[in-house]
């Protein structure tokens, strides 16, 4: 008897065990980056910088070091696997099976979302060690953190839809994934910014994600938690449908 | 009776280029189905067209009454009863054997039958190899295990794109026989392959492309009934040095260090007269044997053919 939640399910549990498979390159590799980042954050420079009153350096940007790691990972995830599934032609697998475009991208997606989440929850575990965090909207955090991982996972599919060699996949990450998170304000607050430079970084999508998660978890932030909350959301919706639009009519997919 | 498959008016265009130029034809439940053509005839693009690797350009593709579409989602009742071998070899680098083919049927959206799966990995001799990642295992067996994982879900109609390809001849034979008991377990099998012996020797039936058009589609016998032509083979008790010019009309091919030539006789040509005329040239005749025409010879009759075909729009099609 066919059950399309099955059809589903499994291309998630596919995609979910292609990362735990190589568990060390996808999670391990991550978490100690963001372990380095900390270190040197919170044991040695740290110390010495101060940004906003009240907040310890580490504490200002620790929520941005998470944040790091489930966007990142999530990209990374979609990206190379649907990159990976064109370049060895085992996308003609996936092709033929009795699967919705919109089942695609969410199985692709949730399959990212929780290695970014995975990634990010160890990194916040391993935060505590080196300095308390607030936690003042917990709940609103991990939504946050969630629309982060969801956001990040379609723009990671759309780009290993598009990436025509691993060149242009680098490219990507390299020269998208990469400015936007270290001009979104994860090392410094952006009111810090000369008048020019904090309009161009109200461009920046991570921005609003960064400071709502910030928010969350410190109770600090530069904006609006409604807007930054509203605007991610929004942009996660658009997002999902020009995926889902992509995934169905792209030729780049199906020829 | 539904047709495992139906075509009608295909087409498919990539850029300006037109691939499949207006294919029709049925496959009917519980056969297998030849789909022959050279380099480039469109065999694989109909096939993808078919199992969904690439969209219809115009026309309409059935799958036991089920229509593909161009959505995904709503060719879903036609692809849940196809299994599909693609003609490349495709490895997923992250599973083994066991692990592929426990995780294929739930994509199918149903469950593994574990006396099933047993029976294929016996059938495939893949028991050695279940835990190893596919990617390193050799051609031969991801070949077999592609095999075991378009049959794993229990399709209805059996897509094989070249199964065969750079297989070696026992295992291209052993291919063959478990695709047979397949096939007369009641699964449709739809194969295309450059092997002319494998479509003879498998296909009830078997339909010709070439430049994306049907040059013939008939019973494999008929077809080869259409080249009224024979070969006639002639041991020699001294080897021939060069072939006489009064042979050419026949074709001649010398082989065996001069000691069988082999001429192609019309249908209208005595074998005695033949043979006295050999005689006459000075050959010493030790054996003869005279052959049918195979399905080779239809097959390059045809697409040689095709051109003047094209240009007159008459294939030989019953």
């Amino acid at each position: 008897m066919f059950n399309s939640r099955r059809c589903f399910t499994t291309l998630l549990l596919k995609e979910i065990r292609r990362f735990t498979r190589v568990y060390s390159q996808t999670l391990l590799t991550p978490v100690m980056i963001a372990v380095l980042y900390l270190f040197v954050f919170g044991a040695t420079l740290g110390q010495r910088i101060s940004v906003v009153d009240g907040f310890s350096y580490v504490q200002f940007v620790t929520p941005g070091l998470i944040l790091m790691g489930i966007i990142n990972n999530a990209f990374s995830n979609t990206s190379s696997s649907l990159f990976m599934s064109r370049h060895l032609g085992s996308i003609a697998d996936l092709l033929v099976l009795p699967l919705s475009a919109c089942q695609i991208v969410a199985a692709y997606c949730l399959a990212a979302m929780l290695r970014g989440m995975l990634v990010g929850t160890a990194v916040g575990l391993i935060a505590r060690i080196f300095t308390p965090l607030p936690w003042s909207h917990p709940f609103l955090a991990a939504l946050m953190a969630l629309l982060a991982s969801f956001l990040f996972a379609l723009l990671g599919l759309i780009a290993g839809l598009f990436a025509n060699s691993f060149d242009g996949l680098s490219m990507y990450i390299n020269f998208v994934l990469l400015p936007l998170i270290f001009l979104g304000g994860v090392f410094y607050p952006v009111s810090i910014l000369p008048p020019l430079w904090q309009k161009l970084s109200l461009c920046n999508p991570l921005l609003y994600l960064l400071d709502g998660f910030r928010h969350a978890l410190l109770g600090f932030g530069e904006l609006e938690l409604a807007l930054s909350f509203g605007l991610s959301l929004a942009g996660a919706l658009v997002l999902f449908g020009v995926a889902v639009y992509l995934i169905e009519h792209s030729p780049r997919f199906r020829p | 009776m539904t047709a495992a498959l139906d075509i009608v008016d295909l087409c498919k265009h990539f850029g300006s280029q037109l691939v499949v130029d207006h294919l029709s034809f049925r496959v009917e439940a519980g056969e297998i189905f030849g789909l022959l053509g050279p380099n480039g005839a469109g065999k694989s693009t109909t096939i993808n067209m078919i199992a969904g690797g690439c969209r219809i350009g115009s026309g309409a593709i059935r799958v036991f009454g089920q229509p593909v579409l161009r959505s995904a989602r709503r060719s879903r009742a036609a692809r849940c009863q196809l299994g599909v071998i693609h003609q490349e070899l495709i490895a997923d680098p992250f599973f083994t054997i066991h692990q592929a083919l426990q995780l294929q049927p739930g994509f199918y959206g149903t469950r593994l039958d574990p006396h099933w799966y047993a029976h294929i990995i016996e059938r495939l001799a893949l028991t050695p190899y279940l835990h190893k990642p596919v990617n390193h295992l050799s051609g031969g067996t991801k070949r077999r295990f592609m095999l075991a994982k378009a049959l794993i879900h229990k399709p209805a109609l059996l897509i094989l794109d070249e199964p065969s390809a750079g297989v070696d001849l026992e295992l291209r034979h052993s291919l063959w026989q478990f695709i047979r008991d397949v096939n007369r377990s009641g699964t449709t099998v739809l194969l295309t392959t450059h092997y002319l012996e494998e479509a003879e020797q498998m296909c009830q039936r078997v339909a010709i492309l070439k430049q994306g058009r049907l040059v013939a589609l008939d019973a494999t016998e008929r077809l080869k009934q259409q080249i009224q032509q024979r070969q006639l083979h002639v041991s020699l008790s001294r080897p021939l040095l060069a072939i006489p010019p009064a042979l050419m009309p026949w074709q001649p091919q010398l082989s065996s260090g001069g000691r069988a030539l082999q001429l192609r006789l019309p249908a209208e040509t005595s074998v005695c007269l033949l043979l006295t005329q050999l005689q006459q040239l000075g050959l010493d005749i030790s054996d003869f044997d005279t052959s049918g025409p195979t399905l080779e010879d239809v097959f390059l009759h045809l697409t040689r053919d095709a051109a003047s075909a094209k240009t007159t729009g008459a294939p030989h099609v019953q």
